[in-house]
């Protein structure tokens, strides 16, 4: 079933982009874009008389209008908030990795003898996630995670990954890789 | 409250010094790295967190948007950091600096 999807996702991938030239205004992500920003404007401002609020809403509506389509590429939202959602929910379980990872490393960089504990290296492999964000996703948590640091990625999956000794270097792609996978998933 | 924002403080400034020597004590350039990847997002994460948490003591709408700035400022480092070390990581490659290897003489 997974699989079928992911070659559909392949195959939709060209369309779904709009083209440029087109004039693209859509509603929903004009709207979604202006929310963010007005939040970003009144935490930022922290003035919540009428001018500064009316300020505020002519300038994210100008901003809003004219870069919609830098946060949102395509117009079709459908299954969009699943994903954010299902991503937020992966952010706690990275924290804990995060948490676990550092843990380890002041474990190592505390050791008196640790240049006989670390043994450097870099892997290769090929990652199964196809959508960009998924792998910029699993490149960023990598670098965050176990022991490893991204050291190139490819759009079509290639990793090259800077490892700090042997145990970190086995733990990849892994479990992490599943996980992203589940969260980028098509709805 | 009190204890836990301490708590909070110290182990961020913990794993910072941590990731200054560690800096300091691998031997090359990407080994380098990982502590300062790493080890500085948790210690700033844990610290900030710490004094978000302190911030909201008296508790009013300018301290709100204060402590909520602060959580700003910990999801762009949540962001920026990997994305950084890679940048730096990449230039090393692109320089052509081999990675050292267990048994090389450190550098």
């Amino acid at each position: 079933m997974l699989n079928k999807n992911e070659e559909k996702n392949l195959h939709n991938n060209q369309p779904e982009t709009a083209p440029k030239n087109q004039s693209s205004f859509y509603f929903f992500p004009f709207l979604i874009t202006f929310i963010v920003m007005f939040g970003i404007w009144m935490l930022l401002s922290g003035k919540f008389d009428p001018f500064h609020l009316s300020l505020g809403f002519i300038s994210c509506a100008i901003v809003a209008f004219l870069s919609s389509d830098l946060l949102f590429p395509s117009p079709i939202l459908k299954g969009k908030l699943t994903v954010f959602l299902r991503w937020l929910c992966y952010l706690p379980w990275l924290t804990i990795e995060l948490y676990k990872a550092n843990i380890h490393l002041v474990y190592l960089s505390l050791h008196p003898r640790m240049m006989d504990l670390i043994d450097p290296r870099i892997i290769k492999f090929k990652s199964t996630l196809d959508s960009e964000l998924g792998l910029v996703t699993f490149a960023n948590s990598i670098t965050l995670t176990p022991g490893t640091i991204t050291v190139n990625v490819s759009s079509d999956g290639d990793f090259k990954v800077h490892a700090i000794d042997k145990a970190c270097a086995d733990s990849l792609p892994g479990e992490m890789e599943i996980k992203i996978a589940k969260v980028f998933r098509k709805v | 409250m009190d204890i836990f924002v301490c708590i909070l403080l110290f182990s961020g400034l913990f794993f910072l010094t941590a990731g200054s020597i560690g800096i300091l004590r691998f031997p090359d350039f990407y080994s380098r790295l990982h502590p300062a990847g790493k080890l500085d997002t948790l210690g700033t994460l844990l610290a900030m967190l710490g004094l978000a948490l302190f911030n909201l003591h008296h508790f009013s709408l300018g301290a709100l948007l204060t402590s909520l700035k602060i959580m700003l400022i910990i999801i762009f480092v949540f962001v920026a950091s990997p994305t950084a070390t890679h940048a730096i990581v990449d230039a090393g490659v692109r320089a052509g600096l081999a990675p050292w290897t267990k048994g090389e003489k450190r550098r």
